[in-house]
């Protein structure tokens, strides 16, 4: 990786208007010294491989779309994560592993090999992640990479929507072995905090994994399920949610219902896409920046 | 106090039965005005009432059961939430404390068209 703003220069010049850079820190504007160790990665969610609706006539093309977007950055990323939602949810059980089975063939054309899958409840919560284990494997893990430690994290196999008393022990054991100003990131589905309760946009327990996270000076939080991007802190922790890649939704709470945003035929596939994450290790700071789903 | 034999046994025996003797002593006091019973059926995806009308102040019990799956009955705006068993009932009292309307919402995934599954509480003076 030659420099992260070398490749943010080329996107200027490039003219993608349309790209959004966030700090995603609490330590945000900090001079960049792009370091060996710095790298980024993608970060797609809620593709919802399976869904049929007025909501986006091309419910069939968009997944592969933003496949060949990632594809053509010109600087390819360390790695790609899938935070939940692969596929539409089913009552059945073959049609379900069907799903998983396309996206799969889909995503494999990631010129990037190293992708981590997260489930959402579309995927898992009627089967307890049965079918999900069977094509991506463990619903909860963790990875490092160039120095950061990457959890991901299961809410939503448990229909719900309760991390679980297990897998908060797993976390805390988990935690145990970090340095207090380790950089940490979670990866998860749905939002560790009450993001809009009254559209189950929460996680019942998630505040217990926000308290163990809690003494750790340098956490950012990545995660899906709400088709849109968001960020909050807790105290010192950043919380940021993705876009999705099937329809979006609508503002946290903005209205009575949750119904997704209808289609819009002059502005195609507005209100999805996918970003990229630079990690900055020598600040524990991120920097996001979103893309849409066609590359300009 | 000197307590004798009996009266020790009389004491023991009033612990032991617990719970029990306290619901006693609740039930054999001066009549309470009668709550409304409100029964709430759930069945994917919605529920049957789907809309309820209260007064502020008004004590009800919520009689929650589902026809077919484990479902939830949140209420966020007041802190209330209960699972819906099949083929059991949850008795939840509830005093509405609030006007407005408010949403209330099935918050264990049930299936395709989970999200939509809500109805609509309408408390009034």
């Amino acid at each position: 990786m030659t420099s992260v703003i070398d490749r943010r220069q080329f996107l200027q010049l490039a003219g993608l208007g349309t790209i959004g850079v966030v700090f995603g820190s609490a330590l945000p504007g900090m001079a960049r010294a792009a370091g060996q160790d710095d790298f980024y990665f993608v970060q797609l969610s809620d593709t919802h491989w399976g869904f049929e609706g007025a909501p986006n006539p091309d419910a069939k093309g968009t997944l592969k779309k933003a496949v060949a977007s990632v594809n053509a950055l010109s600087e390819q990323p360390d790695f790609i994560v899938f935070t939940g939602d692969l596929t539409h949810t089913t009552d059945d059980p073959v049609e379900r592993r069907r799903r998983m089975a396309e996206f799969k063939d889909i995503v494999s054309a990631l010129r990037i090999k190293n992708v981590r899958f997260m489930p959402g409840e579309h995927d898992a919560s009627l089967d307890s992640g049965k079918a999900f284990k069977e094509f991506f494997g463990a619903t909860y893990y963790t990875f490092d990479h160039k120095g950061v430690h990457f959890i991901a994290l299961d809410n939503v196999s448990d229909p719900r929507a309760l991390i679980g008393e297990e897998q908060l022990a797993w976390l805390g054991a988990d935690l145990k072995q970090q340095r207090a100003d380790a950089p940490i990131v979670v990866l998860t589905h749905r939002p560790l905090f009450d993001l809009a309760p009254q559209w189950d946009w929460a996680t019942r327990d998630g505040a217990k994994a926000v308290e163990l996270l809690m003494p750790f000076k340098n956490v950012t939080v990545f995660y899906g399920h709400i088709h849109q991007e968001h960020h909050h802190m807790t105290a010192h922790i950043a919380h940021h949610a993705a876009k999705g890649l099937m329809f979006p939704l609508p503002a946290p709470g903005s209205q009575p219902n949750r119904a997704p945003l209808p289609w819009d035929p002059a502005q195609p596939y507005k209100g999805l896409g996918f970003r990229s994450v630079d990690a900055e290790l020598k600040e524990a700071a991120y920097r996001i920046t979103e893309y849409p789903v066609i590359k300009a | 106090m000197k307590l004798n034999a009996r009266t020790l046994r009389i004491a023991a025996g009033a612990a032991a039965l617990g719970l029990a003797s306290i619901a006693t002593y609740v039930a054999a006091q001066p009549a309470q005005p009668k709550e409304r019973i409100i029964r709430i059926d759930a069945k994917r995806f919605d529920y049957t009432p789907g809309e309820l009308t209260l007064k502020k102040g008004e004590a009800v019990i919520l009689e929650l059961t589902s026809r077919d799956v484990l479902m939830g009955f949140n209420l966020p705006e007041f802190n209330l939430r209960a699972d819906m068993i099949p083929d059991k009932v949850t008795r939840v009292r509830f005093v509405p404390d609030k006007t407005g309307s408010f949403t209330f919402l099935c918050d264990i995934f049930c299936g395709t068209k989970h999200e939509e599954m809500n109805g609509r509480l309408t408390v009034i003076e």
